[in-house]
């Protein structure tokens, strides 16, 4: 299952390739991060399992980024 | 200019200002602190949350650590110096990546605010997501078609340049389906809604654009990859060069730790980082102007460097609309116009504009279609015959000359053979000239396949220039004809279609082009790069696209690189300051910004 999600309020290149890189580390979540478009592509079969995680992640690296559902 | 961009602003100019007394007042170093606070606050409060959370080696923590130290050392004009400039290119970069996202955004202005539907004859303006299909909307002058569907009442004009990059506008009149994103300029149009507005053209389009930044070009990947490794590197060099030459080669500790602070600021990762995903950005936006969509970088990569490109005959090369070919009499081809009159067949209807006329209704008595064979009707009160071989042999024409590789059309009055019509699909305008612009930007070999027989193949390909062709061939033929040429061929492999039965081959390529993409949704879907109209000279123009995206990103890499370099060298051996070092970090990105601008400029028509 794919989804596709705006993240609002990244403001950072690099942290955006961290969080990118985290999200794929996660097992069966594969991840694709844009900052230009600021869009985060993810493709899970769990895909609740996956959000939950990006955001947790997404928290960490950069607390004022929110992910819109 | 945002909000917060706005506060960011004022601070700067604030901690300028005290930044330039504290320079000219003598003994005026605390005036350096309040300076350095009022820019430094953000930054370090980052740093300290980040800490916390674990998260160190941030552009936060770097800048902290190194202006504290400065501080600590008693350079104060530098400390404050550092923050400030970090502090203006911070601004900078964030206002620059906005225009720059803002600038495309404008010009795939196309997702229409509202549709107006008709509800038992009123007017009600409505979300275009609660129109369904089957309800009718009403477009007036000025306003964009919302949703895709047919024209049911009302003529006018079109403006379809949002999407095709065409200038010329498009005539529309009833029965006609109409794109959505286009814009109505004369007349007021009545539609019947054909898809909801998820399954749109405009969304499928914004959907796309917003989405191509998710397939990454190898030099995207390589450079985050560079980064991950690169900032820990920096900073482990610096706490060596902090150290090491202190403790055994008896250096000045003030000294070396001086030049570790340069390694700390040069160490941050984030020019780097932006740099090529900004310019494959622009790249994309700079396609999608000219009428082209690009799902992601990594087909502008592969396009850069395309080797061999494929075609698919009707529809890319030619214009799939059949015509007469010249050479018959006017005589002839006005008594087949009448005798075709009434039929609806794509064969009659070019016999009937090549006519140019209206065919005269009075001459004609009555008609009867032989399906599979032609037709025949009573023209000025004589019967005529208009149809294939089997037709002329089973009403005893002889026919005298009848070797053509084209759709023929014979005419005959009772039994007596008249002459012969000959249909072709004609070549596009400036098919040749795309060709020999694809050979000159560099390609090495053009192929045409053909479901139309080799003689048809062959005159196509030597009117083009096209280097070699294979005729007879059906859909599957074409998918395995290509597999071949794929694995046979060393470099990339494009193939440019129409999307209408040629998806699988749009999808088994490197880079799948399709053609005519405003009017096929299949099209859009199955390929990677989508030329909005039917114009083949746009595919010399979005490798000279990709080619220049690719030359910035590059230049954007080999910039920033050997400029933190240079930086890391001189401050290592004692030669550089807080200054350059502050350029190599935010003076990289900004110049990376304004590299990667310059697309979008040039291309402003």
């Amino acid at each position: 299952m794919k989804r596709s999600f705006k993240l609002e309020n990244l403001c950072c290149a690099n942290c955006a390739a961290k969080i990118e890189d985290k999200i794929n580390k996660v097992d069966g979540v594969s991840a694709s991060l844009s900052f230009m478009t600021q869009r985060l592509n993810l493709e899970a079969e769990d895909m609740d399992y996956a959000v939950a995680k990006a955001e947790e992640i997404i928290n960490k690296v950069e607390p004022d980024c929110v992910l819109v559902k | 200019m945002t909000k917060s961009q706005k506060k960011d602003l004022v601070k700067i100019l604030i901690s300028a200002a005290l930044f330039i007394i504290a320079e000219l007042v003598p003994k005026a170093w605390p005036l350096f602190l309040v300076s350095y606070a009022i820019v430094g606050y953000g930054p370090i409060f980052s740093a300290v949350k980040n800490i916390s959370r674990g998260q160190i080696f941030d552009e936060n923590f770097l800048m902290t650590i190194a202006t504290a130290g400065a501080l600590a050392l008693r350079q104060w004009d530098e400390a404050v110096a550092v923050m400030l400039f970090y502090a203006v290119g911070e601004l900078f970069e964030d206002y620059a990546v906005n225009r720059s996202r803002n600038s495309i955004k404008d010009l795939m202005d196309i997702r229409p605010d509202y549709a107006v539907k008709l509800n038992d004859g009123t007017e009600e303006t409505v979300d275009p997501y609660d129109v369904m299909p089957g309800d009718i909307i009403i477009v007036k002058p000025g306003e964009k078609v919302p949703l895709d569907g047919i024209v049911t009442e009302g003529t006018g004009t079109l403006d379809t340049s949002a999407l095709t990059g065409e200038s010329l506008p498009k005539d529309i009149s009833p029965g006609m389906e109409i794109t959505s994103g286009f814009v109505n300029l004369t007349g007021l149009l009545k539609i019947e809604v054909t898809a909801p507005f998820e399954e749109s053209t405009v969304s499928k389009i914004l959907d796309l654009v917003e989405n191509s930044g998710s397939r990454k070009a190898k030099v995207e990947k390589f450079i985050t990859r560079f980064a991950r490794y690169y900032t820990p590197a920096v900073v482990f060099a610096a706490i060596a060069l902090a150290i090491i030459p202190p403790l055994l080669f008896n250096g000045q500790w003030q000294d070396w730790i001086y030049r570790a602070l340069l390694f700390l600021v040069i160490s941050c990762p984030c020019a780097l980082v932006i740099s090529v995903p900004l310019a494959f950005f622009g790249g994309v936006g700079t396609a999608s102007r000219n009428g082209i969509l690009v799902k992601g970088s990594n087909y502008l990569e592969a396009l850069a460097n395309v080797e061999e490109i494929v075609f698919d005959k009707t529809g890319t090369i030619t214009t799939g609309n059949f015509e007469v070919t010249d050479g018959c009499s006017p005589e002839l081809l006005e008594l087949a116009a009448h005798i075709e009159s009434y039929s609806a067949h794509p064969i009659s209807q070019s016999i009937i504009k090549a006519y140019g006329k209206e065919p005269d209704k009075n001459r004609i008595g009555k008609v009867e279609e032989i399906p599979g064979e032609g037709i025949w009707a009573e023209v000025d009160g004589r019967k005529y015959y208009a149809g294939n071989d089997k037709l002329m042999a089973k009403i005893g024409a002889a026919l005298t000359d009848t070797s053509s590789p084209h759709t023929t059309v014979h005419i005959a009055a009772e039994d007596k053979y008249l002459g012969t019509i000959e249909i072709a699909d004609v070549v596009k305008d400036n098919a040749r000239e795309a060709i020999s612009e694809l050979k000159s930007l560099g390609v090495k070999k053009t192929v045409m396949l053909s479901g139309d027989t080799e003689e048809i193949a062959a005159e196509v390909s030597g009117k083009t220039g096209i280097d070699e062709y294979h005729g007879r061939l059906l859909p599957q033929d074409k998918v395995d004809l290509f597999e071949k040429m794929a694995e046979k061929a060393d470099g990339h492999i494009a193939f440019v279609g129409d999307g209408i039965n040629d998806a699988p081959t749009l999808a088994r390529a490197d880079v799948g082009i399709a053609m005519g993409g405003a009017g096929s949704q299949a099209a859009i879907e199955a390929a990677d790069i989508a030329i909005m109209d039917d114009d083949i000279s746009k595919i010399g123009r979005i490798i000279k696209i990709a080619r220049k995206t690719i030359t910035i990103a590059k230049e954007n890499v080999v910039f920033a690189l050997s400029i933190k370099f240079i930086v890391l060298i001189l401050g290592a051996l004692g030669f550089a300051n807080m200054w350059m070092a502050v350029f190599a970090d935010v003076g990289v990105a900004i110049l990376a910004i304004l590299n990667s601008m310059r697309m979008l400029i040039r291309h402003k028509n």
